[in-house]
């Protein structure tokens, strides 16, 4: 199959399905805990073709490769920053190696996630020491063939705007997506509403925001519907856990069966997603299942928050809204 | 910001003023933390009065909207810098003067995890308490906790993980404490995103803290009870 990009499949189908989670499928697959799964792009690579490979057999569109943490900061911590080049060009290629040959357009995604480090003044990241970081992560996906960059997991907006920037300075098409975990926000403060036009001063925008991992998938569609009612059509990407993690003694355990999958993939069509997917917890059986009901579905209501509880269970990190919003205390000072 | 001339702050009385640390904590205003407990000082205030009712009840608040969801990181982040001004100042006086210390503590994310932002928040909230916090970093094997719990002598061991993949490593520690027999001989609170009080109980900690404010109001209850019991004894 020849190359394909997103922007030319998201105009020729309405909703696009992404892959499931990298880092829990691989710890069945053998990785030890605290390992970083980078290190199979090179060190047990036959591995990472094989769940990229489960993930276009359940009829994945898009597929993320496997260099979620493979930046300079992150791979200092294990001491291999100086490889940053390799592990991301060896990702890439790997999944590009699955897309093409499939017998239908598969997109090869190139995950970057966060550094990891605080931006100054709060820490001490730049911003361009941020956009370097990711500009090297890139280059490695873009020379290994990934059709695009896909920013995940974010919290901070100048992280973001960094990652954004790099995409653009390599020449690759990007997608933004953030983790809102903390009182339906990210970890910084940043409410989902502000995601489809955070970007919009830059050259390129993004083709998709979005959100993804976070803590349920309850939570994660209430995001996305947060999203979805901005104005501007833009394309809005849903990647949840697999249902709500729950916890069976010292074990950690997704409350998602591939039914419940199913739900939410139609609830996530009807809250207006156009790029779906599942993260930590969803396997390829889950992707399947997502995959019928996709293509069985036609997009119905918006739902709202009493019928995604009903359906895919309770909200773990509720929002404070309304008359009890509770607000930022009044202080003495005038500023 | 140049409205900020509008207070002088060595103006106020000393009541106001402590309010005015308050709210300046609350904006993470790290210059105007450190005027106010110079002046303070020059007021004759001992160096555990202005930690306690100027610093520590200050985090209090923030602790509060931070765990309402009004605040976020990088508020509490700007406040405990600002927090961290005010007791470099104090930190040498208070041991000069012998002031109380509330307790210790030992603190570090688990092997295999690299994420520090929400322990250094506890941390940093701890000292805001009054606590000596040692703090051990990020991707810790048993053997760094047990290294350090023999030479600090903790009364609190808090172990930290954002990762599902790494949460059951704080198991291994605690089950090697418990070999060792030294496990009730620490008081072992554990936090982090993925984790919950269930888990927390199951591993053998004593308490699980979903946030910051939360590991600063449980290490108090805890030390109180540890106390009580040292007095019954």
């Amino acid at each position: 199959m020849t190359a394909t990009t997103l922007s030319s499949l998201l105009d020729q189908k309405p909703v696009l399905l992404a892959d499931g989670a990298t880092g829990t499928n691989f710890f069945d697959l053998g990785l030890g805990p605290g390992d970083p799964p980078e290190f199979w792009n090179l060190d047990e690579p036959e591995k990472v073709t094989e769940l990229h490979q489960a993930f276009v057999d359940a009829g994945s569109d898009i597929i993320l490769t496997n260099t979620f943490g493979s930046n300079a900061p992150r791979l200092k911590l294990h001491k291999v920053q100086d490889r940053v080049f390799e592990y991301n060009y060896a990702g890439a290629k790997l999944a590009r190696a699955v897309a093409d040959k499939s017998d239908r357009p598969v997109v090869v995604a190139g995950s970057v996630g966060p550094t990891g480090e605080l931006f100054a003044p709060l820490g001490e990241m730049t911003y361009d020491g941020a956009v370097k970081a990711f500009v090297d992560q890139m280059k490695g996906l873009k020379d290994g063939g990934a059709d695009v960059a896909w920013i995940e997991t974010m919290s901070a907006k100048e992280e973001m705007q960094a990652a954004a920037d790099a995409a653009n300075i390599c020449g690759l098409p990007y997608v933004v997506t953030a983790s809102f975990d903390t009182a339906g926000m990210t970890m910084m403060g940043l409410p989902p509403a502000d995601m489809p036009h955070l970007l919009d001063g830059l050259e390129t925008p993004p083709l998709a925001v979005g959100a993804n991992c976070g803590v349920g998938a309850s939570d994660l569609l209430m995001s996305v519907l947060s999203m979805s009612e901005q104005p501007g059509n833009v394309v809005i990407v849903a990647k949840a856990n697999c249902g709500i993690p729950q916890i069976k003694g010292d074990q950690v355990e997704y409350t998602g069966t591939p039914d419940l999958m199913a739900d939410y993939i139609r609830l996530a069509v009807d809250s207006g997603a156009r790029i779906i997917g599942g993260c930590c917890g969803t396997s390829a059986i889950h992707l399947a299942a997502m995959r019928a009901a996709l293509d069985a579905h036609q997009k119905g209501e918006r739902p709202d928050e009493t019928k995604i509880v009903e359906t895919i269970g309770p909200i773990v990190n509720p929002i404070s809204s309304g008359a009890d919003k509770p607000q930022r205390r009044s202080r003495r000072r005038d500023r | 910001m140049s409205d900020d001339d509008d207070i002088i702050l060595s103006e106020l009385n000393d009541e106001e003023l402590v309010l005015q640390m308050h709210d300046d904590l609350y904006d993470g205003l790290k210059e105007e933390i450190a005027e106010s407990v110079n002046i303070l000082l020059e007021r004759n205030w001992t160096p555990y009065d202005i930690l306690t009712k100027g610093l520590v009840e200050g985090m209090r608040i923030v602790g509060i909207d931070f765990r309402d969801g009004i605040l976020f990181v990088p508020e509490v982040l700007l406040a405990a810098n600002a927090m961290k001004q005010g007791m470099a100042i104090l930190r040498p006086l208070l041991t000069e003067t012998g002031a109380p210390k509330v307790g210790t503590m030992v603190i570090g994310t688990v092997k295999g995890d690299i994420h520090d932002i929400g322990k250094n928040l506890v941390g940093m909230m701890m000292e805001g308490a009054g606590f000596e916090v040692f703090d051990l970093g990020i991707n810790n094997p048993v053997e760094d906790y047990l290294a350090a719990i023999e030479e600090h002598k903790p009364d609190i061991l808090g172990m930290s993980a954002l990762l599902t993949t790494t949460m059951p490593y704080m198991k291994v520690v605690i089950d090697t404490m418990k070999e060792m027999g030294i496990r009730d001989k620490h008081i072992v609170l554990v936090g982090g995103a993925p984790l919950n009080e269930e888990f927390g109980l199951a591993i053998g900690a004593d308490a699980y803290c979903r946030d910051a404010a939360v590991a600063v109001e449980t290490a108090k209850e805890w030390m109180a009870r540890k106390h009580n019991q040292m007095a019954n004894a």
